[in-house]
């Protein structure tokens, strides 16, 4: 039996009837389009499908669209505005923080939700904030750097509308 | 970019024109492929090692609202060809690989049946719904058991286990050397098998037109181009009717360099259906039905003199390849062979190399590809005969070291080493790590009742893959440059880089010799449509050879546009000057002509010289003389917690010589990103079948790949000795990190337990095995 | 990667919840954080008819100062436990407990009661749970009970929670500061091949171990050996070696038997030294 629900994408109201057993990342790639949250492994662990759910990570393969029903989520679709990338985007273009960019969308959704908490963080605090992200690629030394470069430029901003659900009816 | 406009391009850190759509969302990997009418397709794999299928039994599967077909082996096997392996030897032995089971299945993860539906879900529902009768059979699940006589046998027809031996024996007399050795240094090495693991899984959406007969295939691949030579024999589609297109690929590491089953299989179904098909590889069957790597076991001896004088080495090596050859199977044991010497003077040597069938994955070419079992052994060999001799390890090295001025330098193994000084390098990467305080370090901590290690490895590698007499299907490169009417540059490769960032490098080779703004140059691969040649990226080849491709089609150019340049200056090409995208010709004339002016006159084509045809653009094949040999020196320190037998990395220093570097924030990715591979398999990943076959390590959930906490602060520098195999000067460096760190991280870690006692343990280091030999010695 | 089809409902409160059990029986099952359930229904490892998804009941997610214990509603997340400043100031061994577990996205979707429930003998807040001899509220069909921690796990995924009951609450001592959770944790997954948790009160110690037998227990033979005694470095040591005292070990590719009984000790020894260190 389908469910209704209603989730704020990217500060867009979404509405779809949806099968209870969609995965919310299968909800925001197939249903709402956006293919730029990943999917890794089926096990919770690459977190190539982090996304924000009300302003913090989650592994969207890992929730149902029906558990995100009222939520806010912001992909890495939502994260530069008006043109302008986030410093997290900027950061990991900088630093070459990516090579074949398919873990990239989550580990930049995990160092926003970072960089919310923590400011300026220590390199033990990036390894720590990003345990559940895997990077095949770059062996994360960059991607440390692009944290620290995010850091100190602004990262700290998070959308400011993304940690609030929409109203629950 | 900030710096864009600053030239020259290459040698400066830029950063990269692929990432602006990476960092937004907006690349497109084959599962973000949506066509219309495209339907889903599972894969119902088996969950033995070795059985009879007895009866499958889809009607149940069938009968599930969406499902569009369940199709077995019977059904579509004779449409699919065989899965094919380039490699070839004279002895070899192949079983037929067809691309589901026939009546047995030889490994875990062998695909049996295929539904396709509406809805992945719903193809899930069906594949789960399929009911397959086994009847189990003896299993072969080790190599060194399967050469064994009265052993199973993978494919009884085959009748043996041994799919191939392969001597190498070069320099000297081996036999001599041994005689005249002063001792005889015994070790066995083991190289586990490891899973590549690219955090993107396989996929492959397939679409036919049958009014033309023509199929694209969309494929996280490495070779497209190879896949489109090899497709054909399987499913009956010309080669001129067949599009490939490597998407953005999410890593590969030598796992998407294979043509595998499912590109074959989605092909038909996609033929047979008349509708698209996508098919998306879940992370299980990654793990178990995608290319393993290494797995082999070896003896290894060396003949040597009291003062250290190598004198010839021998070494018996078994090389599990699993049941089935994919692409290059048997041929990675056989790259270990030719760089069996290492970065040493070594007069001869011999291996013997065997190929053996077990009922698992096959194993192919992963990250490094035969250089880091090769680099592994004779590094270890270095520092335990360092140590059995009483020499100091970096002393032995060094006089072992051929001298800059002994290259090209030829090898017992029949390669000839391009360029190289590997005492600069090591002597380098010494200074970095302040070599004398480690040492004494080092001593303090063990005076302090510490594990504390340091270890080395000097290395060389075989990159730039290659000359076609090497390779199994050509080691040329293609490449096509056109200048645009607007002057904007598009550069076409047959290379297909997935994060290695040639859209970059190339880029930036282009704007400097042409002398555009790097913002008109754009890079196009991977898609057999635009680029129509290509070897694709492996082996480190994509700058070394592919660069060098378009900087020959660069020059034709250049050359193409001075003689319409001097037609318009009135005068002859050798009074034409071209610096910086500028053409004068000083004492002729006082006119500038530029780029935009010269290539309007190129397409409108009103004022060309006689014998000059219109448009701007060469192709070129370039056909390298030999491989580029990059070099280095690798230097790490750990600690070792005698409690609970875990290694931490305190220090890594790395310096690599891969020539010339085009983008050395590029490098330095590559760099560290092999590293991490290193440490990985040094301390923690293996990818384990039980003694029954099964696959234990089929998720992250028990397959460990490094995280960020995992990894140290690094120092990294390098040398410069230019290549003198390619224009460019460069080596190539996809793969030094993996093949250097190994050696280094477990030499430290050997290095550590040396106080204790213990000489030797098979890799990876894991806490428990070192805290066993810890306690072996209590 | 894809789940079965099953049906699902949303109570808004624990009786609804408990009703829907109850109708239900062994076809439903609870949906708190997800992080046990929905891989395993992802890899069709589970495969309920029915889900019944509590994460909308109101009030379960709270951590409060009540009567010299600090209640936790079962629906607190990971991360909240982590965060908590009552549970810091006051009973930091749960919160630095939650800190191990998984990583960030794991810690902001699972609860704990759900990670309880579930059982994993190599989850991390089951050695806590018993070294503070926390009780848990269940409610179901015939009311609410309070199971102590040492009745809590039965065996490999198993608790003396009924298939028609919830949790609700879990409640800690606010006295417990003396504490420390020290693990090793397998490499590929995060969870604890050893893991040890200690409470240093003053009337002895408690230690709980998990990762190591097929459910977590309490070391009664370091709890007995430390009774009463100056906690020297000699006597931790000497304590610490019955970690693994008459438990029968797991193994597995990641630590054979032995291995895990070893960490154990280590383990042991290493928290009760950083407890008394903070003490």
């Amino acid at each position: 039996m389908p469910v209704h629900v209603h989730v704020n994408v990217n500060q867009s109201d979404q509405h779809h009837d949806v099968e209870p057993r969609l995965l919310l990342v299968h909800y925001l790639r197939d249903v709402c389009g956006l293919t730029g949250t990943h999917v890794g492994c089926e096990t919770s662990l690459c977190g190539s499908c982090t996304v924000l759910v009300d302003g913090k990570a989650v592994k969207s393969c890992t929730m149902f669209a029906v558990q995100a029903d009222g939520s806010a989520v912001t992909t890495v679709e939502g994260l530069a505005k008006d043109g302008q990338l986030h410093p997290v985007q900027q950061g990991f273009w900088e630093c070459h923080g990516l090579q074949c960019g398919f873990c990239t969308p989550g580990m930049m959704m995990a160092s926003v939700a970072l960089l919310a908490q923590t400011a300026k963080p220590s390199r033990e605090q990036i390894t720590e904030g990003l345990r559940g992200n895997l990077c095949r690629c770059t062996g994360y030394s960059h991607i440390i750097d692009a944290v620290n470069h995010a850091a100190a430029h602004g990262g700290v901003r998070l959308q400011p509308d993304s940690a609030q659900g929409v109203a629950r009816g | 970019m900030a710096d864009a406009n600053t030239t020259p391009y290459v040698g400066r850190a830029m950063k990269r024109i692929e990432d602006p759509r990476l960092i937004t969302g907006a690349g497109t990997y084959t599962d973000d492929l949506r066509l219309s009418g495209m339907v889903h397709a599972a894969i119902l794999r088996s969950p033995h090692a070795h059985a009879r299928i007895k009866k499958i039994d889809t009607a149940a599967a069938r009968a599930i609202p969406g499902v569009v077909a369940v199709l077995t082996g019977a059904d579509v096997n004779a449409s699919c060809g065989f899965v094919p392996c380039a490699a070839s030897m004279p002895d070899l032995k192949a079983p037929k690989h067809t691309v589901l089971a026939g009546d047995r299945v030889y490994f875990v993860g062998h695909a049996v049946a295929v539904a396709i539906a509406s809805d992945p879900y719903v193809a899930r529902d069906a594949i789960d719904a399929i009911d397959v009768d086994y009847d189990p059979l003896p299993v072969v699940a080790n190599a060194e058991d399967a050469v064994k006589s009265g052993s199973p046998l993978t494919h009884p027809d085959l009748g043996t286990n041994v799919a191939y031996t392969h001597n190498v024996s070069g320099g000297g007399n081996i036999d001599e050397a041994f005689r005249k050795a002063d001792r005889i240094v015994k070790h066995r090495l083991y190289h586990q098998r490891l899973t590549p693991m690219p955090i993107e899984p396989r996929g492959v959406v397939a679409s036919y037109h049958a009014g033309e007969g023509a199929l694209t295939l969309w494929t996280s691949t490495q070779i497209p181009h190879l896949i489109r030579t090899l497709l054909p024999g399987m499913i009956g589609v010309p080669e001129n009717k067949m599009r490939i297109v490597a998407p953005e690929v999410g890593g590969g590491f030598g796992a998407k360099l294979n043509v595998y089953a499912e590109e074959a299989l989605i092909s038909h179904l996609a033929m047979r259906l008349h509708t698209p098909v996508k098919w998306i590889e879940s992370r299980r069957d990654n793990a178990s039905a995608t290319i393993h790597g290494r797995d082999q076991i070896g003896e290894y001896e060396v003949a040597v003199k009291n003062d250290g004088t190598i004198l010839g080495l021998k070494s018996k090596t078994i090389a599990d390849l699993g049941s089935y050859l994919q692409l290059l199977t048997p041929a990675v044991p056989t790259l270990t062979g030719l760089v069996l010497t290492g970065c040493y003077k070594i007069p001869a040597v011999k291996m013997e190399i065997v190929g053996v069938y077990t009922h698992k994955m096959a194993t192919d070419a992963y990250r490094g590809a035969g250089r880091p079992e090769a680099t592994y052994l004779i590094e270890r060999l270095m520092d335990v005969i360092a140590q059995e001799l009483k020499i100091d390890r970096l002393e032995l090295r060094l006089k072992h070291f051929p001298a800059p001025g002994d290259f090209p330098f030829p090898t017992s193994c029949g390669l000839v080493y391009d360029s190289g000084n590997y005492a600069a390098a090591l002597t380098k990467a010494k200074q970095l790590a302040n070599w004398d305080q480690l040492l004494k370090d080092r001593a303090a901590a063990r005076a302090a009742g510490k594990l504390s290690g340091i270890g080395v490895s000097t290395y060389v590698e075989i990159c730039a893959m290659g000359p076609s007499k090497a390779m199994p299907a050509g080691g040329w490169e293609w490449g096509c440059v056109r200048m645009e009417i607007s002057a904007k540059v598009t550069v076409i490769t047959g290379v297909s880089p997935h994060g290695q960032g040639q859209e970059t490098t190339f880029a930036q080779i282009v704007a400097d010799r042409i002398g555009v703004p790097i913002e008109d140059v754009v890079v196009m691969h991977g898609d057999t449509a635009v680029a129509h040649y290509g070897r694709d990226t492996y082996g480190s080849r994509g700058t070394a050879v592919g660069g060098t491709a378009i900087v020959m089609c660069i020059d034709k150019i250049l050359t193409k546009a001075k003689i319409l340049a001097a037609h318009l200056f009135e005068t002859t090409v050798d009074h034409v000057v071209f610096e910086k995208g500028t053409f004068t010709s000083p004492g002729v004339t006082n006119r500038v002509i530029t780029w935009p002016e010269l290539a309007g006159e190129f397409y409108v084509a009103k004022n060309l010289p006689a014998d000059l045809e219109p448009g701007l653009e060469a192709s070129s094949f370039f056909e390298p003389q030999n491989f580029t040999f990059p070099f280095g020196t690798h230097i790490a320190v750990v600690d070792v917690d005698r409690d609970t037998g875990q290694v931490t990395i305190t220090k890594y220093v790395a310096v690599d010589d891969c020539g010339p570097q085009i983008n050395p924030l590029i490098v330095e990715g590559q760099v560290q990103g092999g590293i991490a591979h290193s440490i990985g398999q040094v301390l923690f990943e293996q990818t384990i079948y039980d003694e029954d076959g099964q696959l234990v390590t089929g998720e992250f959930m028990d397959y460990a790949i490094p995280r960020a906490h995992d990894i140290p602060d690094y120092i990294l520098g390098s040398t410069v000795t230019p290549s003198p195999v390619n224009p460019l000067g460069v080596k190539g460096v996809g793969e030094a990190g993996t093949i250097g760190a190994t050696p280094a991280i477990a030499n430290a870690v050997m290095d550590a337990l040396e106080p204790l006692g213990i000489t030797h343990m098979n890799l990876p280091l894991t806490p428990e095995k070192v805290w066993q030999a810890i306690k072996s010695k209590n | 990667m894809y789940p079965a089809n099953f049906d699902y409902v949303r109570p808004s409160t624990v009786e609804e919840a408990v009703r829907l059990l109850a109708k239900h029986g062994d076809d439903a099952k609870l949906l708190a954080g997800g992080h046990s359930l929905i891989p395993a229904m992802k890899l069709r490892l589970a495969r309920p008819k029915v889900v019944v998804d509590i994460g909308r009941i109101a009030h379960l997610s709270y951590i409060r100062e009540a009567g010299g214990a600090i209640a936790i509603g079962a629906m607190t997340t990971h991360a909240d436990v982590q965060a908590s400043k009552t549970l810091r100031d006051k009973s930091p061994l749960l919160a630095e407990t939650a800190s191990h577990i998984g990583d960030v996205q794991v810690r902001n979707k699972g609860t704990i009661g759900g990670s309880l429930v579930h059982a994993d003998p190599a989850a991390d807040y089951p050695a806590s749970i018993l070294a503070l001899d926390a009780e848990i509220d269940v409610v179901g069909p015939r009311g609410t009970r309070t199971i102590k921690a040492v009745d809590f796990f039965v065996d490999l995924l198993q608790t003396a929670v009924a298939a028609d009951e919830i949790v609700t609450e879990i409640r800690v001592p606010a006295t417990a500061k003396t504490v420390a959770y020290v693990k090793t944790e397998q490499k590929a997954s995060g969870f604890a091949l050893a893991g040890a948790a200690v409470v240093i009160g003053p009337n002895g110690v408690r230690v709980g171990i998990t990762g190591v037998a097929a459910k977590a227990y309490r070391a009664a033979g370091v709890e007995k050996a430390l009774a009463g005694q100056k906690l020297t470095p000699d006597l931790i040591a000497r304590a610490s070696a019955q970690a693994s005292a008459g438990v029968d070990p797991l193994g597995d590719i990641h630590a054979s038997p032995s291995f895990r009984a070893h960490l154990a000790q280590v383990n042991t020894r290493r928290a009760l030294e950083q407890a008394v260190r903070r003490s």
